[in-house]
């Protein structure tokens, strides 16, 4: 079954990307498109990120996870490399969960 | 390598260098966070040589591990690319020489080789420059995920090493340049909230589609 998804997403990401050859010329988005769609995508990038921290299922995840994605947000809203805010994501809730925070 | 700098901007081969390593990086966080996940070691290798596109696996494995559906996987991944869109018809004569070159290249559009490729002026440095962009990126992006997979099988427990924060952070650290513009914030807030209002009543992999819904009141530019 994840075959599926991974066989529609590929199919239709290259069909995206054959957008320029095959229409060559005969369309251009205007500025308004692209902006609506880069805020879409960084909608649907939030999204996933809330649902993830947050839920497990459809209910609430426990304080470690959040906990660490926090620690990972005031990294990255400073700059932090890569990394560092993916890996102090996963200590601090390791670390929680070793203390006994669910 | 003599003759690379001869043809190519050291300063360009640095940027394109330091980002295949970024996006390796990224690229063994998604083979690792997708196996210790529970899902087979298979799919973020096929996966990644097939999309080409970060964000996008991110987000299809994400609601693949929360229960969702392979249609809710693959729905969110390709709103996430319909961005590819606008870069491939800007693209277009920068893909390759001839029809054939031009339907190879496409495949190798992606956020990244799009900056710099239209970072560029000239007809002929763009299209040198997306090459050497695109190719090196996909060899390093899909050996990075190649031992982040392999890795992630020999990882213990992934709830005890945090893994399950780190696909959120991951998230988080590719969005925050995006969310210092007010407009997309606010619009991006708003989506969250009707995502997270939405999960304890909908089926995995819909609330997060429910969320584009915020794109309503990013309003337009003044």
């Amino acid at each position: 079954m994840t075959l599926v998804a991974v066989a529609l997403l590929a199919v239709g990401t290259y069909a995206f990307r054959l957008a320029g050859p095959l229409l060559h010329g005969r369309f251009q988005p205007s500025a308004d498109m692209r902006r609506l769609l880069s805020v879409g995508a960084a909608v649907l990038l939030v999204a996933l990120l809330a649902t993830a921290a947050l839920t497990q299922g459809q209910g609430f995840a426990g304080w470690a996870r959040p906990a660490g994605v926090l620690t990972a947000a005031v990294l990255a809203w400073r700059k932090a490399p890569f990394m560092v805010i993916v890996a102090a994501a996963a200590l601090t809730t390791a670390l929680l969960r070793l203390a006994g925070v669910p | 390598m003599r003759s690379l700098y001869r043809t190519y901007d050291p300063r360009l081969l640095r940027d394109v260098a330091m980002v295949c390593l970024a996006d390796g990086v990224i690229g063994a966080s998604f083979g690792a966070i997708t196996v210790a996940g529970g899902l087979p070691a298979w799919l973020p290798v096929v996966m990644s040589l097939v999309v080409f596109a970060g964000a996008a696996q991110f987000s299809a494995v994400g609601v693949l591990l929360a229960g969702g559906s392979p249609l809710a996987a693959a729905a969110t991944g390709l709103l996430l690319n319909t961005r590819t869109v606008p870069f491939s018809l800007a693209l277009t004569d920068s893909l390759g020489s001839g029809r054939a070159a031009r339907m190879l290249g496409a495949h190798l559009i992606t956020d990244e080789t799009a900056a710099f490729a239209l970072a560029e002026d000239d007809p002929a440095r763009r299209r040198t420059t997306f090459r050497l962009s695109g190719l090196t990126l996909f060899i390093t992006w899909n050996l990075g995920v190649l031992a982040g997979s392999l890795v992630g099988t020999a990882l213990g427990d992934p709830g005890a090493l945090g893994l399950d924060a780190a696909y959120p952070a991951v998230l988080l650290a590719l969005t925050v340049p995006a969310l210092r513009d007010p407009r997309t914030r606010r619009a991006v807030l708003t989506g969250a909230a009707l995502a997270l209002a939405a999960t304890p009543f909908l089926p995995p992999g819909l609330p997060v589609l429910l969320a584009l819904a915020g794109v309503l009141t990013a309003g337009r530019p003044s």
